[in-house]
Parts: C-alpha cells; structure tokens; sequence
C-alpha cells in the first residue's frame, strides 16, 4: 500500500500539468460516457458539463465501503456544488499509471481514502472553485476579491451594471485554462457544508435491481471461459496433467499451463496452475474437476496447523526477539516512559506474578461474496482488463509486465467489486487471465470456484501469544511482558495492537517470533489487531481480575490522563449499563482497541444455555474516530465490520492439514448468517473528537472477539483462549 | 438441447446440456448477470431466483427442471428499480459491496410474498440461505419489515 504525501508544489504540477485537456476516459461505465461527452475538465479529478453537472473522479475502488460516494463529497465540499449535481466517474488507470501517479495513489484500503486522502481530494475541488472565481472575474471585468463561488453560481456586484450571475458549467472551459499563482488553502473544520452530513453512498439504487456490474459480469465478443486449479499445497509446482483425457468433453477448447517464473511466487506472481478453456464455465470446471494431474506439493505437505502450534508453543517457551521501531527504539507508541531493560528483573522478583496462558486465531479467508474472477482481452495492440482489484494501478502494471507488454496499451476498467476487506491486493487472478488470453488468441473469463478461492486465497495469519506481569500492592501492574508469535512472511502482523496498547505499565517489554508456513499471507481488514485484540484484551481482563480490579475501571485507571481513550471508556461506563455481576447465564464484557487512528470499544451481553450454546444479545460501540465526515456511511462500517469479524471469531478458522486449507465452501468455512446476528447493535459515535482523521473501514472488529470472550467468562466462569468460540466447551 | 426457459414473463430459446445449473443458463445463456455465482453448493444464496413462487439455488438447480415454470430473477422483481423490498433496500442503505443483495431480495420478496408480515423469527428462518460478507443482516431485517409496511 503505497501512501505519499502531497505536497501544495506538487499538486500544482500534477494539475497544470493536464490543465485544460480533455477528458480521455476510455471508461465504460455509463457515468464516465456521460462525462465524456460536453463537458470540460478543469483539473484531472472533475469535469463539468454545461447543465452544471459535476462529474467528479473516483481512483479507489468502490467495494461497499463509500469511496465512490465519499471521495465526490469531499471533492464538492471545496468546489461548493450541490449534492445533486454531482456524479462519479471512475478513474482512468492507464492515465494514472502513465502520467506519473496522476491521482497520487490508486490503493484502497487500511481505512485511507478519507482519513490520508482528503487533502489532495479537497484541494482538487478548491483549485477548480478558486478557477472558476478567476475565470468570472476576468470575463465580468471586476476584482477576484468580488466573485463569490456558492452552490455552482458564480455571482458578483458589479459598480456599473449591477449584479453578475452564471454558473459554473459556463465558465467550465475558461477556468479550464487559468494558471493560478497559488493553490488555496482547504477548508478547517467548521466552515464545512456539506462534510458531516448523513449522504446515502452513491451505488446503493444499482445495487437493488442488479445492474451494478462486477468483473464476473462483463462479457467481450468472443470471449470464452476459463477455470483454474493452482496447486493445492501453496508453493507446490505443476508436474503433468492429461489433456487427452478431458478433450473431448463438451465445449471444452483448450488447457493451458500457468507457468510460474520465480522459485517461489510472491503474493501476485502468477503460481504454477493449469487451466481448462471451454464455451461455458461450467464446462470448463467439469472439465478440470476430472482431468489427472500430477503435483509436485513441495515444502508445504509436511505443515500443518497442528505442527505450527506445536513449533509456536516450543517458541514460547523461550525469550522472544525483542520489538523494536525502525529506528530501533523499542516499538512505536510505546513512548509513555516504557523500560524494557528492567522487565525480566521485576518478572522474577515479583510478589505477584500473573503467567498468561497460550490465547490463539486461526487462518481465515477473505471468502469475498463474489470470487476472485477477472476479464482480459489480450490483442495485438492492446489490453483490456476487468479484474477484483483494490489497487488499479497496480493490477494494470501486473498484466503489462506478465505480458511484456508497454503499460500504455494496457487497459483497466474499473468495476465494483464484491467485496475486497484486503483480498483485492495480493491477486494475481487478472495475471491467470491476461497469460491464457495471451496462450489461446481470445477473451476469457476466469472464475474461481469457491474451493479455488479459499485454498488459494492470500490468507489472514495464524497467531499464538502468551504473557506474564508482576503485580504492585495496589493490584496494578508494574511490569509486564508479551510473546507474540506469527509466521515467517509477514511477521510484523502478530504485533499489531499489541505494542501499540495504551496502558501505562511503567515497564514494558514485547517480544516475537515466527513459525515456518508456506501459506500466502495478506491484508484481512484491520490487519494483525483483528487476531491480537483478542489477545490483549483478555489479557487486560486476567490482570484486571488477579488484582482485585473491575476491568472497565482497570482500563480507565490504565489510561489515564490519555483523553481519547478516557472519553470512550467514560462513555461507555455512563452509557452501556456495564456490570460484570448479571446471573442466569448471562454476562456482560468489555474489550477496546485502536486501529486505523479511531478508537473502538465493544461491550458485549452474552447468554449462555445450559447446553452450552452462546447467544450474542447485544453489541454496543463507543466510537472516538477523529472527524466523521458521512454519519451514515460510518454506521454502515461500524455495523459491518463488527458483524464481520464476529464471524471469524464465532464460527470461522481455517483448517490447515498436510500443507493444504481442507475447509474450501461454505458448508464447511461457516461464518455469520441471519439468524447468528446479534438482534441488537448500537453504534455511538458521539465521543469523536474533531481533531483528527481516523480511518472507519475496520476498527469495529477487533475489540469484538474479546468483548464477547470476556462476557463468557462472566457468564459461566470459563475463559476461551482460541476461536472459533462456538466450538468452546461451556 | 434446445429448451426454453421463462425468465421475467420472456421466453429464451437456448441450446444447453440439460443438466447445465439454472444460474448459468440465466448468466451466460439469457445473459441476464444480476444473479450471482457465490459458491456452486447452494450454501451462500447469492444465485437465489423465484421458480413458479418459490426461492431456490440456481446454482445446483439443473436447467431442465426449470422448463415450463416461471423463472424471476432480480431483473424482474420491478420494471423502475420501485418494488417495496427495492424502496425499503434504498431507504436503509442495506447493500454495501452487493454482490450478494441480488439473492438477499429475491428471497425477501418469495418470503413477503408468503408470509406479508413476517416476524424475526420467520426473518431469520427464511434468510438463513443467503451469507452477505458485509453484515448487513441487521439492515437487511430492518428493510423487510419497512417493506412490509410499505405493501399494506
């Protein structure tokens, strides 16, 4: 995930540079057709037309989150254009990629399109209004200073003929062509009309009759179909397969050898595959479903999940690395006048010493509603691609570069997707297709099947963690250590949230390690704090209780004098009804966790039966975000990401045996339905404090596993160190 | 094999396999995309049409056993985007990356069609096929009760 900032020198450079240019767009999407027509550009991210209909482009993708929608509000916050007025128009990626990362980043994803993107988004719609002012100003004859910019009209006194009036789309091609000598400055809090408003995101009314289109609905003439079979242990090579067997089946026209280039494929190198080419996919899947191959599995078929924790464990055992930032301070946040020298020292010689038990998650699977699936039609002089993406730019410069192809001819349109949290960057499906268009001379359709997708996903790691803390006289503790242990690829996940927790420990050490796993790894909303909040907010509960303590007055003294999380922790004393003494089965628990700079506090009320099933009655959130720009819009996350990791934590985990993931479709990786949902979740957002920007595509969800395994715990005295929960013996 | 099928009160003249799924004939044969593909095993719901009233899974339902019935997918449900499920669907935001609503409307409407003013529990019972990713269930049931009040 590339992020950069933009300074005000570049954005000018970015957008003189394509002053005054026409909209190129070969985008297929209607509203960009629409755009294309009359209309003028006055900088690369709007055109307006001459009924004054601002179309405004959208870079990051548009998977259920609100960029398509909260990308357009902040850009007409600036311009000062009514909501009406605006449309969506989705990026040109080949004119991103081309022009020097014209929209600075594509990426999606990490809570970033609001909470990182908004200055340059605001400051595109301030430097078309500032343009436009000039534009008037110049046609009118009167000075800047009386131009006024205000719901797409420009108006002005003028001394001799009076009032001046016109809008927008009339000076569009004027302000097209004005330099201005500085930038302006964005707006401040408080001076903003149409940001903090409840907006109903853009896409939702073509998501109710089925006309929004996915990767998985677009249709090229002549395209065929394809199915694809990786091998599945992951890192494991191709060795034969027997075409001949398969040939004759219906509609089938080719199979193709996805060759892998380097030993080991990184996360979107294309892997060692085969496909099956036939006139429908479901030829093509029936096809490969019976065709011998032969694989070679590689280092993998010997690892299982089982023998990862029994090396995690083993790790355990012993002292970690020790946590350090890349300036080699111990690691970042933890500047609260931490110690880790004087840690082992007091562990040993504590009065009370408080040993934390092995807590671990599983593997999950993003398991996207709609399967990685990717449309590429490979010609002699150009490319065109639809694929799952959620970084444009970067899936484009993946086909040109598996093609050997000049990133100029290559194509990428911009589709909705079905779903991404994170599935959409480590993808190398638009790589699959891009090499069979290219191997049989026509478009294709890959679709992964579900087994395809979840065996080869890039999937969320596994992470197993422990703890020990010495205890003063007044129950609090004075020294504490955590052992997180993650996996070999992307180790830093098993310390996100942890290192990072808010309490004031005066001494604090956090030490890592890592299991050999041959599994691709990637982004799984709210990366690392979804698995370790499980983790660490048990294990403020355990502290909490050995020193006699109530957890959520525990939590408020540990963070004292921290005001963003006190006000949260306040609120939720004051608010939710908190007690850890209901009876009858029933429990309340709390947990809170940062990520993606907002604050989120979960309290859970759980009911347990005598047969030991779980009910989750009620979720409450408590919510400190920074600014909220769309209240509805960060409800809809807030609820969805909740429900999303609830379901991990509830019913879902990967199963990990002889080097593959054995638990590939929904009847056997379940997650959250209907019924499992809890009736009631709250969402408060009241404790925001407008001062900064956090991200709200994911924090809901890692306070929710703990909230809801500290509310068992006070239900029936049982505490739950893994997931998923519902197989728990209560 | 030549079959038709009836989709939306329209008759599709196609050539398949007769035990080609429903999903696909609807898909890659009648061309209509607004009914999904999730999993292939009739356990996500995202592939769900009305057959003859009925909601089922297209996607393990051979094509064969559809001819002569009354196939209605999300294109059929309204001609303006305007049924009482769609309106109540838009007026409490529920879709979010929706790719699954398609099938979470069409098993809404075969329930309010059967049971006009359903409670939770028949909510619950009657949506339990359909897996949205997202978590937009309490949204979703929120909207069917909207969309019961807005048929009376």
């Amino acid at each position: 995930m590339n992020q950069h900032n933009l300074t005000r020198r570049n954005f000018l450079k970015i957008s003189t540079s394509v002053a005054g240019g026409l909209m190129i767009g070969f985008n297929l999407p209607t509203t960009a057709e629409a755009a294309a027509g009359d209309a003028t550009e006055i900088n690369a991210w709007l055109t307006i037309d001459p009924d004054n209909i601002v179309s405004i482009v959208t870079p990051q993708t548009e998977m259920g989150q609100g960029a398509w929608t909260s990308i357009p509000m902040m850009v007409a916050e600036e311009l000062d254009i009514p909501w009406e007025s605006v449309r969506n128009v989705r990026a040109d990626a080949n004119r991103h990629v081309n022009n020097g990362d014209l929209y600075t980043t594509t990426s999606t994803g990490g809570s970033t399109t609001v909470s990182k993107r908004h200055p340059y988004m605001m400051q595109a719609g301030a430097s078309a209004r500032e343009r436009l002012r000039v534009a008037a100003s110049k046609r009118w004859n009167v000075p800047l200073d009386k131009v006024v910019a205000k719901q797409g009209i420009l108006t002005a006194e003028h001394e001799s003929s009076g009032k001046l009036q016109g809008t927008y789309g009339e000076f569009a091609a004027d302000a097209a062509a004005v330099t201005l000598e500085a930038e302006p400055a964005i707006k401040a809090y408080g001076d903003w009309w149409l940001l903090g408003k409840e907006v109903k995101r853009l896409d939702v009314p073509a998501k109710t009759n089925g006309s929004a289109i996915y990767p998985i609905d677009v249709s090229v003439d002549g395209m065929v179909y394809a199915a694809v079979q990786a091998c599945p242990v992951p890192e494991g090579k191709l060795v034969s397969y027997d075409f001949e067997a398969v040939k004759g089946m219906p509609g089938v026209i080719a199979a193709v050898e996805l060759k892998q280039v380097k030993d080991i494929a990184a996360f979107t190198d294309l892997r060692s595959a085969v496909a099956i080419v036939a006139e429908s996919w479901y030829q093509a899947k029936n096809a490969l479903a019976v065709m011998p191959i032969v694989w070679d599995f590689g280092r993998g078929a010997t690892i299982s999940f089982d023998s990862q924790t029994a090396e995690a464990l083993s790790l355990l055992a012993t002292p970690g690395t020790l946590l350090k930032d890349e300036e080699g301070n111990i690691g970042k946040g933890m500047d609260k006048g931490v110690n880790h020298d004087a840690v082992p020292d007091l562990i040993a010689s504590a009065s009370k010493l408080v040993t934390g038990e092995v807590y671990s998650r599983p593997f999950e699977a993003h398991a996207t509603m709609m399967p990685p699936c990717a449309v590429v039609d490979v010609k002699a002089d150009r490319v065109d691609v639809w694929t799952f993406t959620q970084d444009i730019a970067r899936s484009l410069s993946e086909v040109a570069d598996q093609l050997g192809r000049d990133t100029k001819t290559v194509f990428l349109h911009q589709t909705y997707l079905g779903g991404g949290f994170g599935g959409g960057y480590n993808m190398d499906v638009h790589r699959q297709a891009a090499a069979i268009s290219e191997s049989i001379g026509r478009p294709v359709k890959v679709i992964r099947s579900r087994e395809e997708d979840i065996a080869q996903d890039s999937q969320r790691p596994p992470v197993w963690g422990t703890y020990k803390a010495a205890l003063g006289d007044d129950g609090l503790p004075i020294a504490l250590v955590t052992h997180f242990v993650g996996e070999e690829k992307m180790p830093v996940f098993s310390q996100r949230g942890v290192a990072n927790m808010p309490y004031l420990v005066p001494n604090r050490r956090h030490e890592y390690g890592a299991v050999k796993n041959h599994i691709p790894i990637g982004y799984h909303r709210a990366p690392g704090a979804n698995s370790n909040g499980f983790i660490v907010e048990q294990m403020a509960d355990e502290l909490a209780q050995a020193g006699g303590w109530d957890p959520l007055d525990w939590r408020i003294k540990m963070t004292e004098g921290i005001e963003p999380w006190q006000r949260v922790l306040l609120a939720m004393k004051e608010k939710s009804g908190w007690t850890t003494d209901m009876g009858n089965g029933e429990g309340m628990g709390l947990a809170i966790v940062e990520s993606h700079g907002t604050i989120a506090g979960c309290v859970a009320n759980v009911s347990v039966s005598r047969r030991g099933q779980i009910y989750i009655d009620k979720l409450q959130y408590f919510i400190n975000s920074g600014y909220v720009i769309n209240p509805l819009g960060a409800h809809e996350q807030a609820e969805s990401s909740a429900v999303w990791e609830l379901g991990h934590a509830m019913f879902g985990g990967l199963q990990l045996r002889e080097g593959r993931i054995v638990n590939t479709n929904f009847d056997s990786y379940t997650l959250m339905r209907m019924p499992d949902t809890p009736p009631v979740i709250e969402v408060n957002l009241e404790m925001s404090q407008d001062q900064w920007w956090g991200g709200l595509g994911e924090p809901t969800g890692p306070p929710t596993p703990p909230a809801v395994a500290n509310a068992i715990f006070y239900a029936t005295g049982t505490r739950i160190r893994t997931t998923p929960l519902s197989k728990a013996e209560l | 094999m030549a079959i038709t099928l009836n989709i939306n009160g329209q008759d599709h003249e196609i050539d398949v396999d007769p035990q080609m799924p429903l999903l696909w004939a609807i898909r890659e044969k009648a061309g209509l995309t607004g009914t999904k593909f999730g999993c292939g095993i009739a356990q996500c719901g995202a592939c769900t049409v009305i057959v003859d009233g009925n909601a089922v899974r297209s996607c393990n339902t051979p094509v064969a056993t559809a001819v002569g019935k009354a196939i209605r997918t999300i294109e059929g449900v309204s001609a303006n985007n305007d049924h009482p499920v769609q309106l109540a669907w838009q007026e409490l935001t529920v879709p979010q990356c929706g790719y699954c609503q398609s099938g979470q409307i069409m098993s809404a409407v075969a329930l309010l069609e059967n049971s006009p003013s359903p409670s939770d529990n028949e909510i619950d019972k009657a949506m339990a096929g359909n897996i949205c990713r997202c978590g937009t269930y309490p949204r979703i049931r929120a909207a069917i009760h909207r969309a019961a009040e807005l048929t009376k």
